[in-house]
């Protein structure tokens, strides 16, 4: 496992999402709210891109007719199926168990830190910024 | 007496003994054994309307159709097959030695368009099938008849016959004024729960709509046929709407719905959900899991050619062996001499389908015995 | 179960050659049509619009879970709905999935479902029209349906004539929620133009005619409208079957679209056991249901099924039979099948090939 900077904090604002490449792999930077997740992009189900996906809350029910919406901005529906993926686990919500998707340690690092680490980076880093690090 | 009779066919017979039939049909010779039970406005309404002279045969089972009664099972004359008591017991009764039998009858007073019309006449044939039948023979038990297009009126007839133990099922038609799962059916499935009686759905229309989305067929077969096409759609109601959600103590029987139109059904049901969740989200978990819980299916028509193999197959894509109620669905011709079930299945597998997944379903059938025997 | 994972063993140079038997070209704008409509038809068109047996005369009853049932990420930059740019099509789909040949299938309108039958067949008449202009003259792998207003059958015989000589065409287009179900004897006129052209018939879901989606009511739900598509399906091979459509149009070819293929051996095996008690009923049938539809129709395999073990969806294409398996996407729609990883079970590189291109090429006669 190695640390890679992927992205600013500004790259991406709340609600935005962004592809990196890192190790031969496609994952999606999600930013809820100012917290950050890193799951690995392509759905399991037939390989669609998740971060072109909608990002949408938890639908849940407590019974037939009612409808609640929680955990805003924290869901992702792939953009061909609609399958729900939870952007914090990277598990689906239907089959949470068998079908779900990587998600990545990741960490919001100031600059600073970063400047003076040996890791494997193309991103230039400045210590005035906050950067998105992901573990792979 | 069997005298005359091969050993084999007996002993081919004889394997069916303890089992539970989950399909019988008593028909009603004509309306006028339901005037004793009628009160005096619709006894002059039968007279005045001669509406004892209408032939209420449904669309769904013409009367004379090879379908609606085995050659062998044929009664003498004019009568209609299933009339006679004498006629069951002979050809499935005392043949087959069921522990019980589960009477649906298909009558043409649930269908009428008036409600209380049908209401009236639904509890008259109820109280029929009690005094004709269940009170004749102790291994018979009986679905009650409902208006289903009339909760209220509905909800009062399952209550009027929550008393009595031998009345063991609520029986809808898979197609009838609205799509099964529908809110206003609720309080049906809310007095079939806390009554212990489980939902039986059974093929059949009120056709009130064409029989198929793509309209009206010609042919009695293509509507027979379309029967498991309805059972898909009225499934899916019931689950999309989130019936079992609501009444999670609920079972639904599918009676003579084909049966192997299951497989298919989960796949898609079971993909489609994943997709749409939200907007039913009150469906928690897949179909399939489901139906592994609230749903049970008798099983003739088998439709398969090789019916062994179908009900394997079915096991294994249903991840499930209690999920088949042994039926014969008399005097419906869906098997020839004493087939009503598959050889070859593993001993296990056959009891749950003779006996076992029936007891589980319809916890009325142990209620009866005790009740009964406290009575007596 | 194992966790469901894309299929990674095959090398990424494998090259792909597909057939897509179902995609569905969209208009930028509804003036793109208006080129190909007579002038009184562009004013009917803006005057009175889309007349349906339904409640909206431009929305779906059953509103679906994407924009546009389409994915979400298949809109053009430039701007215009799912399906309305070449580009995009060629970009997102044409190119990186390999495809050889594609059978356009256009929904818009419903021009079947038109109440008004001369402004539903002059709406064929354009969109016919506007499928080769606008499409299948800019790329060479695309081909056309002949879309016919289907409860005008001399407008719909009309059109087949005029272009059942044109190579740019299939294929006749037919949405199986049609006033009466398609195998009576009103559409005969239809299979008999078609049989003699040699034109295969393909049912694509859709239509509206008035009926309820199910023989008990409306459902509620789109969960509910889009299962019943299944059954809706099974509807229109019961009828075609026992009215004997196949019987009297020997030479009669149909491919179902979309319908789904889990319910194929289970229905075909219910046809021919009641049809074996019930035969005297239509004794124009001279052979079973199952022998019908394993000599005359075939199934597109969008959306593909799903079953628990991978072994099941080989049983179950064993038991439809291979070489009835037409592959398509759907593409733009939600429920797109990639070619790479619709089937989850392993296959043979034959039989790969066979679905994904052979079957196709057969079918639809293709060198």
């Amino acid at each position: 496992m190695a640390r890679h900077v992927v992205a600013t904090v500004d790259d991406i604002a709340p609600g935005q999402r962004k592809l990196v490449h890192v190790q031969g792999r496609d994952i999606g930077i999600f930013n809820v709210g100012g917290e950050f997740f890193a799951i690995a992009n392509r759905c399991p189900h037939e390989g669609a891109s998740l971060c072109k996906g909608r990002v949408v809350g938890l639908v849940e029910s407590s019974e037939p007719g009612s409808y609640q919406l929680s955990r805003p901005g924290e869901m992702v529906r792939c953009p061909w199926h609609g399958w729900e993926f939870d952007l914090r686990t990277g598990k689906s919500w239907c089959d949470p168990l068998r079908t779900k998707v990587r998600a990545f340690d990741l960490k919001v690092e100031e600059g600073a830190a970063l400047v003076e680490e040996t890791l494997l980076r193309t991103f230039p880093v400045s210590i005035e910024r906050q950067y998105v690090v992901i573990e792979v | 007496m069997v005298a005359g009779r091969p050993s084999a066919d007996i002993d081919h017979a004889a394997i069916y003994a303890g089992a539970i039939d989950c399909d019988l049909h008593p028909a009603l010779p004509g309306m006028q054994v339901l005037l004793p039970y009628l009160d005096d406005y619709w006894r002059e309404m039968v007279s005045v309307r001669a509406l004892d002279r209408l032939n209420l045969t449904l669309t769904s089972y013409p009367q004379n159709a090879p379908l609606s009664c085995r050659p062998d099972w044929k009664p003498e004359g004019t009568a209609k097959p299933g009339a006679s008591l004498e006629a069951m017991q002979s050809h499935v009764l005392d043949r087959y030695q069921p522990r019980f039998g589960i009477l649906n009858c298909l009558y043409g007073a649930q269908v009428m368009h008036s409600e209380d019309m049908a209401a009236v006449f639904c509890r008259a044939t109820n109280d029929w099938i009690r005094d004709e039948w269940l009170s004749r023979d102790p291994r018979l038990r009986a679905s009650i008849v409902i208006p289903a297009h009339n909760t209220e009126l509905a909800v009062a007839e399952i209550e009027r016959r929550a008393d009595d133990p031998r009345f063991v099922q609520v029986l809808m038609l898979v197609s009838g004024e609205v799509t099964l799962g529908r809110r206003q059916l609720w309080p049906i499935y809310q007095a079939a729960e806390r009554l212990g009686l489980p939902i039986g759905v059974h093929a059949g229309s009120a056709y009130r709509y064409a029989p198929t989305a793509v309209g009206w067929p010609s042919y009695y077969v293509e509507d027979y046929v379309a029967q498991s096409s309805a059972f898909e759609n009225q499934l899916q109601s019931l689950i999309s709407e989130g019936v079992f959600a609501k009444f999670p103590g609920l079972k639904l029987v599918a009676i003579e719905s084909g049966l192997t139109w299951l497989s298919g059904f989960i796949w898609r049901a079971d993909k489609t959900w994943k997709g749409v969740r939200a907007e039913v989200p009150w469906v928690t978990r897949a179909p399939s899991e489901i139906i592994r819980d609230h749903v049970r299916f008798t099983v003739q028509p088998i439709d398969a050619p090789d019916e062994l193999a179908a009900l394997m197959r079915l096991i294994e894509h249903l991840e499930s062996d209690e999920l088949f109620l042994f039926s014969t669905d008399y005097p419906h011709w869906q098997f020839d001499g004493d087939d009503a079930l598959p050889t070859g299945l593993s001993e296990t597998v056959r009891r749950k389908i003779l006996c076992g997944n029936a007891l589980a379903t319809y916890p009325r059938l142990a209620w009866a015995n005790s009740a009964m025997e406290v009575n007596a | 179960m194992s966790t469901l994972e894309l299929d990674r063993g095959r090398p990424a140079e494998a090259k792909l050659r597909v057939i897509d038997c179902d995609i569905h070209p969209a208009m930028n704008a509804w003036t793109e049509v208006h080129p190909y409509l007579a002038k009184k038809w562009i004013e009917h068109l803006t005057v009175y619009g889309s007349h349906l047996r339904h409640a909206f005369s431009e929305a779906l009853t059953h509103p679906r879970m994407s924009p546009d049932a389409a994915r979400v990420d298949a809109y053009p930059d430039e701007g215009g709905p799912p399906g309305s740019s070449l580009a995009l099509m060629r970009s997102q789909h044409l190119d990186p999935n390999g495809v050889a040949f594609g059978m356009l299938i256009p929904l818009r309108w419903n021009p079947g479902s038109q109440r008004n039958l001369d402004f539903g067949v002059a709406l064929t008449l354009a969109m016919n029209t506007w499928q080769v202009e606008r499409w299948v003259k800019n790329e060479p792998r695309l081909r056309a349906s002949i879309l016919i207003a289907q409860e005008d059958t001399v407008g719909s015989v009309a059109e087949i004539e005029a272009r059942a000589s044109d190579p740019n065409f299939t294929q006749i287009l037919l949405l199986p929620r049609t006033d009466e179900p398609l195998g009576r004897r009103r559409y005969w006129p239809i299979f008999e133009a078609a049989e003699r052209n040699n034109l295969p018939i393909a049912v694509h879901v859709g239509g509206t005619n008035g009926h309820s989606s199910t023989g008990g009511g409306w459902p509620s739900y789109y969960m509910e409208e889009h299962h019943a598509v299944a059954e809706t399906m099974q509807s229109v091979l019961s009828s075609l079957v026992f009215e004997g459509v196949f019987e009297r149009f020997p030479g009669l070819r149909v491919v179902i679209m979309e319908g789904g293929l889990g319910w194929i051996p289970s229905f075909s095996a219910r046809m021919d056991k009641h049809w074996s008690r019930l035969r005297s009923e239509v004794p124009h049938l001279k052979r079973s249901p199952s022998e019908y539809i394993r000599e005359h129709v075939w199934f597109t395999t969008q959306p593909m099924e799903e079953p628990g073990r991978a072994s099941q969806l080989i049983d179950l294409f064993d038991r439809i039979g291979w070489d009835r398996l037409l592959f398509s996407t759907d593409y733009p729609h939600w429920d797109f099948d990639d070619p790479r990883h619709a089937f989850k079970a392993p296959l043979s590189e034959a039989q790969r090939a066979q679905l994904l291109y052979g079957n196709a090429q057969a079918f639809y006669g293709i060198d």
